[in-house]
C-alpha cells in the first residue's frame, strides 16, 4: 500500500504530465457562433447559400437547409470540406481550409450544427 | 432556434451601432494637438493601439477598426497621410461584416445605414497621427524586412491565380463592383499596405489576428509574390 509520500509522487508526476501535454488555452467557440462569424458571409444568415459574397461567385455556396444534398453527405466529408477545403472533397476552390481558425472539435461541432439547419443525417432521404 | 439567435444577433449589433455612434464624435482637437494625444483621445474609442488582437469572437464582434498596434509595420506612409484627410471606406461590409448584414428577398445585403463613416483630419492632423502610426510596430518579429522583391504579372494571370485558382475572390473586390464585400478591396492593396506585411499576414494571418476570417489558405512561398505584384498592377489600373 502506498503511503503519503508516495502519494504525493504520483500525484506530482501526474500534474507534469498534463502540464507536458496541455495545449495552449484557446477556448472553443460555440459552433453557431463560429458559424456566424465565418460562415455567413458566403452560406448567408439563414444558410441557404446567399451569403454577401455570392454576387460574383461562379459557383453559388451549398444551401445548408437543402436536406436532399447534405444528406448525400457523410460527417467526414463535411468535417473535410471544412478543415481542407472544398477541393478536398472536389468541389469549388471557393470554400478555404478553416483550419488555421477552427479546432478539430469546433468544426465537429460545426458539423453537427450543419446537421441542425438540414434536419438531416446522411442517408437520410 | 436559429430565428430566436438572429433576433439576439440583431439586438446587439443595433445596440452596437447605436454606442458607436456615440463614440464617433468629430475630431475636434486642436491643430496643434500632437498625433500622440489624437490617437489616444479620438481614435482609441475604435481602433485597438495596443495589442492583443481579439483572442475571442466576442471581441471580435466589438472590433469597429482595424488593430493600430502593429500600423508601423502594416501601412505605407503616402497612403497613411492621404487616405486620414480623404477617408474611404476599404471593407464595403464594415470591420466585422456580420454587424451589418440583414435577409433580403434577394439574399442577405449591407445595412449601408448602419455603417459609420472616418472622420477627416487636417493635413496637420493626418501629418501628426501618420508620424505616430509609424512608430508602432507590435509583432515585428512577423515581418521578414526585404522580403518582397518587386516583379510583374499581367492582370490575366493574376486575376487567373487569386480568383480561379485560389478562390481569393470570393471575399475580396478586385475592383469596383466586382468580387465578394466582406473582406478588405485588394485593388487599393498595394498602394496601403507594406509589401512585407502583405507576405507575412497571407502567409499566417492568424499570428496577427487569431479570429481573422481571413483563413490561412495555405499559399506557397512563391505564390505570396506573385500576389503582391498582381495586387501593384490592379493599383496601376487606378480605380481608386
Amino acid at each position: 500500500m502506498m503511503d503519503v509520500t508516495g502519494k504525493n509522487m504520483v500525484a506530482g508526476l501526474l500534474t507534469i504530465i498534463v502540464l507536458l501535454f496541455a495545449v495552449p488555452v484557446v477556448a472553443a467557440e460555440k459552433a453557431e457562433d463560429n458559424y456566424k462569424t465565418y460562415c455567413w458571409q458566403c452560406h448567408g444568415m439563414s444558410g441557404i447559400g446567399n451569403g454577401i459574397n455570392v454576387r460574383d461567385m461562379s459557383v453559388q455556396p451549398r444551401d445548408h437547409t437543402d436536406g436532399k444534398e447534405m444528406s448525400s453527405r457523410s460527417d467526414d466529408e463535411l468535417f473535410e470540406a471544412i478543415k481542407e477545403g472544398g477541393q478536398a472533397v472536389s468541389k469549388s476552390v471557393l470554400m478555404p481550409h478553416w483550419d488555421g481558425v477552427f479546432s478539430d472539435d469546433e468544426i465537429h461541432s460545426l458539423v453537427k450544427y450543419l446537421r441542425e439547419l438540414c434536419q438531416c443525417q446522411h442517408g437520410s432521404s | 432556434m436559429m430565428l430566436i439567435g438572429l433576433r439576439k444577433w440583431s439586438a446587439a449589433t443595433a445596440m452596437a451601432s447605436a454606442l458607436s455612434l456615440l463614440l464617433m464624435s468629430p475630431i475636434v482637437v486642436s491643430a496643434q494637438a500632437s498625433g500622440e494625444q489624437i490617437l489616444k483621445e479620438q481614435c482609441s474609442n475604435c481602433h485597438r493601439l495596443v495589442g492583443p488582437a481579439p483572442a475571442t469572437l466576442k471581441e471580435l464582434w466589438e472590433r469597429k477598426g482595424p488593430d493600430l498596434f502593429y500600423a508601423g509595420n502594416k501601412y505605407k506612409k503616402d497612403w497613411l497621410l492621404a487616405w486620414l484627410q480623404q477617408p474611404k471606406r476599404i471593407r464595403s461590409a464594415g470591420m466585422f461584416y456580420g454587424n451589418h448584414i440583414e435577409v433580403s428577398e434577394d439574399g442577405d445585403v449591407i445595412k449601408k445605414d448602419s455603417l459609420i463613416s472616418h472622420p477627416a483630419l487636417s493635413v496637420e492632423q493626418a501629418s501628426a497621427v501618420t508620424a505616430e502610426l509609424l512608430k508602432l510596430k507590435a509583432n515585428s518579429d512577423l515581418i521578414v524586412a526585404g522580403e518582397y522583391k518587386p516583379g510583374k504579372i499581367s492582370l490575366t494571370m493574376g486575376e487567373l491565380r487569386f480568383d480561379k485558382f485560389r478562390g481569393c475572390m470570393a471575399c475580396h473586390q478586385i475592383e469596383p463592383g466586382y468580387g465578394g464585400l466582406s473582406g478588405p478591396e485588394v485593388y487599393t492593396a498595394a498602394n496601403r499596405l507594406q509589401e512585407d506585411y502583405m507576405m507575412s499576414f497571407m502567409r499566417n494571418p492568424q499570428a496577427w489576428d487569431p479570429k481573422s476570417f481571413m483563413p490561412n489558405m495555405h499559399l506557397k512561398e512563391g505564390d505570396l509574390e506573385k500576389f503582391i505584384h498582381y495586387f501593384h498592377a490592379l493599383s496601376g489600373e487606378n480605380f481608386e
